[in-house]
């Protein structure tokens, strides 16, 4: 029975890594052919799905040009075949298959190729989560201070319940909300699209606050009694004993609190596709519609094969990394204890 | 009894919790002595932690507790005020700096060594970084902490042991020279050997702090105060000089405790 127990627990532990490991194969084994095409240049590549002529070998690096010139013409053939269907958003206006077909003649002899680059969408995550966290993480702190220091009992409960209540609502509806009513209203204070980064990481923002007031309001409620007696009884204020005691006791859980919220930032993609815009291009100021990485994914998969498939494969494997190393790090960086 | 001036002087005091119907104070009358240990003895849930923590008025953090009667503090220039009288934020800060407490669990403050207590001198005035060290080392030679924490500064006050934590929080309350302090059984969460240290700590302090502490423990009692109150039930049932109370009480109920017969 022991020995049983012992087993299952073994075997539910060790799910975690088999999960975790299986992913992040698989996420690799599908980008593979994106990676060995674009290599580390996706990362900075502002382009997707735009049609590039090949240049005579001159760059870079010369075998692998013509090995990838072949897989080229590869993914090439699979684009044209479900070509019909394949439309999106602003660089699709000067598609490829336009070019194909209309320059018949002197052109199309030329080789070409479709380039796809994660740039955008890397810097629309990173920028969004930015703002939801610069926005979140003052007003969250501020309600878990509230209600677990400051407001009554009679208080504290009714908008604890409500926080939660708000934590329970589906991303979705969120979206549709800072679709029709919130982005509008932004962009009539701020100016610029009502599809925007901003719009966007404010709705990311809202989103998370509750998650993050409720973890760090448990996370304060744990600080004991006596301790904060303690610093009231060297004459601390309410303040005082707040910033000096409270916080730094609990800052752990504030802290891991904040890392799941922007965990959460970093992954959303529904409400973030309702109003980020999804258009490949870099916001020049916040007010202007760009995309995120998830939103990318959501989008496009459907009309996705070939190498347009496996960069959404890099997409996501990256996402997954950068999650993964922003999280770690988070946790490393803040959680050691003192100095 | 000697006569010797009291710091403090607890009259008809009533003490209620809030939404509580009946008062778990009722009527004390104590004196506590300057320059002396006064104990505060009795079984649990006899009042005693109450009594204490009206002293620098510390239930105040949770509102809606009723006073009756008067707590009287004396002044360092010797006048006396009522601290019950206290209503504003500042006057309980400077309440709370007069009267420091010590509390049953250790509590250091999630900083170092140094900024523990460097914490309270801060709040009381002393920004100075030269003074704040001269004290603080000082502090903590007089509280002899001096040697095992010299290398350690400026670690982590939680990574020392129960017994030096406990010492530490001793030591900040001592570094603001409060004219009174509150011991809520100090020793309860400690070893025998940790114990010891903090008795012989509390027992030096005397010659400069008037003393008050509440203890489970009689043998800690009759070990280090001077003078002893014994309560049951929310009524102060004896005071009386510690050597008196512990061998021959005025009271029957008081002689009962003490030799064991309930408690």
């Amino acid at each position: 029975m022991e020995k049983i127990f012992a087993r299952l627990s073994q075997v539910s532990a060790s799910l975690v890594f088999v999960v975790l490991v299986s992913t992040l194969v698989t996420l690799y084994i599908s980008a593979k052919p994106a990676i060995e095409e674009f290599g580390a240049k996706f990362l900075i590549d502002a382009r997707w799905g735009v049609d590039v002529p090949i240049e005579p070998p001159s760059s870079d690096h010369k075998p692998a040009q013509q090995a990838s010139q072949s897989s080229v013409s590869n993914a090439h053939l699979d684009n044209g075949t479900n070509a019909g269907d394949e439309d999106d958003g602003i660089n699709v206006g000067d598609d490829d298959d336009g070019i194909n077909v209309g320059g018949d003649g002197v052109v199309s002899n030329a080789p070409h190729k479709e380039v796809f680059g994660g740039a955008v969408a890397i810097v629309g995550t990173v920028f969004s989560t930015i703002i939801a966290l610069l926005f979140a993480v003052p007003l969250a702190m501020g309600i878990a201070i509230f209600l677990s220091e400051i407001a009554a009992p009679a208080i504290s409960k009714p908008v604890g319940i409500a926080i939660e209540l708000l934590a329970a609502i589906p991303s979705i509806i969120y979206g549709m909300w800072g679709l029709f009513y919130f982005g509008p209203f932004i962009a009539s204070i701020f100016g610029g699209h009502s599809v925007s980064l901003l719009v966007a990481g404010l709705v990311l923002g809202v989103m998370v606050i509750p998650f993050m007031a409720a973890l760090s309001r448990d996370a304060i409620n744990t600080t004991p009694d006596v301790l904060k007696e303690a610093a009231y009884a060297v004459g601390a204020t309410k303040f005082e004993v707040i910033k000096d005691v409270v916080f730094p006791y609990a800052k752990a859980g504030i802290i891991g609190s904040i890392i799941i919220s922007l965990g959460r930032a970093l992954g959303e993609t529904m409400a973030v596709a309702f109003v980020i815009g999804g258009v490949f291009e870099f916001a020049k100021s916040v007010t202007d519609p760009t995309n995120s990485i998830p939103v990318v994914l959501a989008n496009n998969f459907s009309e996705s094969s070939g190498l347009s498939l496996a960069s959404l494969f890099y997409l996501s494997l990256i996402l997954f990394v950068v999650s993964f190393i922003v999280i770690f790090t988070a946790k490393h960086y803040f959680l050691r204890r003192g100095k | 009894m000697k006569d010797i001036a009291n710091i403090m002087e607890i009259q008809d005091f009533s003490f209620t919790y809030p939404k509580a119907e009946n008062p778990s104070l009722k009527n004390i009358n104590l004196p506590i002595k300057e320059n002396h240990i006064t104990a505060l003895i009795g079984p649990s849930g006899c009042g005693k932690s109450t009594l204490l923590r009206a002293m620098n008025r510390i239930h105040d953090l949770y509102p809606g507790c009723h006073y009756e009667g008067a707590i009287k503090l004396k002044n360092q220039d010797g006048s006396i005020g009522n601290i019950l009288d206290i209503k504003k934020e500042n006057d309980f800060i400077a309440l709370r700096q007069r009267v420091g407490m010590i509390f049953q669990k250790p509590t250091p403050f999630p900083m170092t060594i140094y900024e523990n207590i460097a914490y309270g001198l801060r709040i009381a005035g002393i920004k100075n970084k030269n003074d704040l060290e001269e004290i603080i080392v000082k502090s903590l030679q007089d509280a002899a902490l001096w040697n095992e924490v010299k290398d350690r500064l400026h670690q982590d006050a939680r990574g020392l042991s129960g017994g030096q934590q406990q010492r530490l929080c001793i030591t900040r309350v001592v570094a603001l020279k409060p004219d009174l302090m509150l011991f809520d059984e100090p020793t309860s969460a400690l070893d025998p050997i940790s114990t010891l240290a903090i008795e012989e700590m509390i027992l030096g302090l005397k010659e400069k702090y008037s003393i008050a502490i509440v203890t489970h423990n009689m043998q800690q009692a009759s070990r280090i105060s001077d003078y002893t109150a014994f309560m049951y039930l929310g009524d102060l049932v004896e005071f009386n000089d510690t050597d008196v109370m512990f061998t021959n009480p005025k009271e029957q109920q008081t002689n009962n405790y003490i030799t064991g017969k309930f408690g």
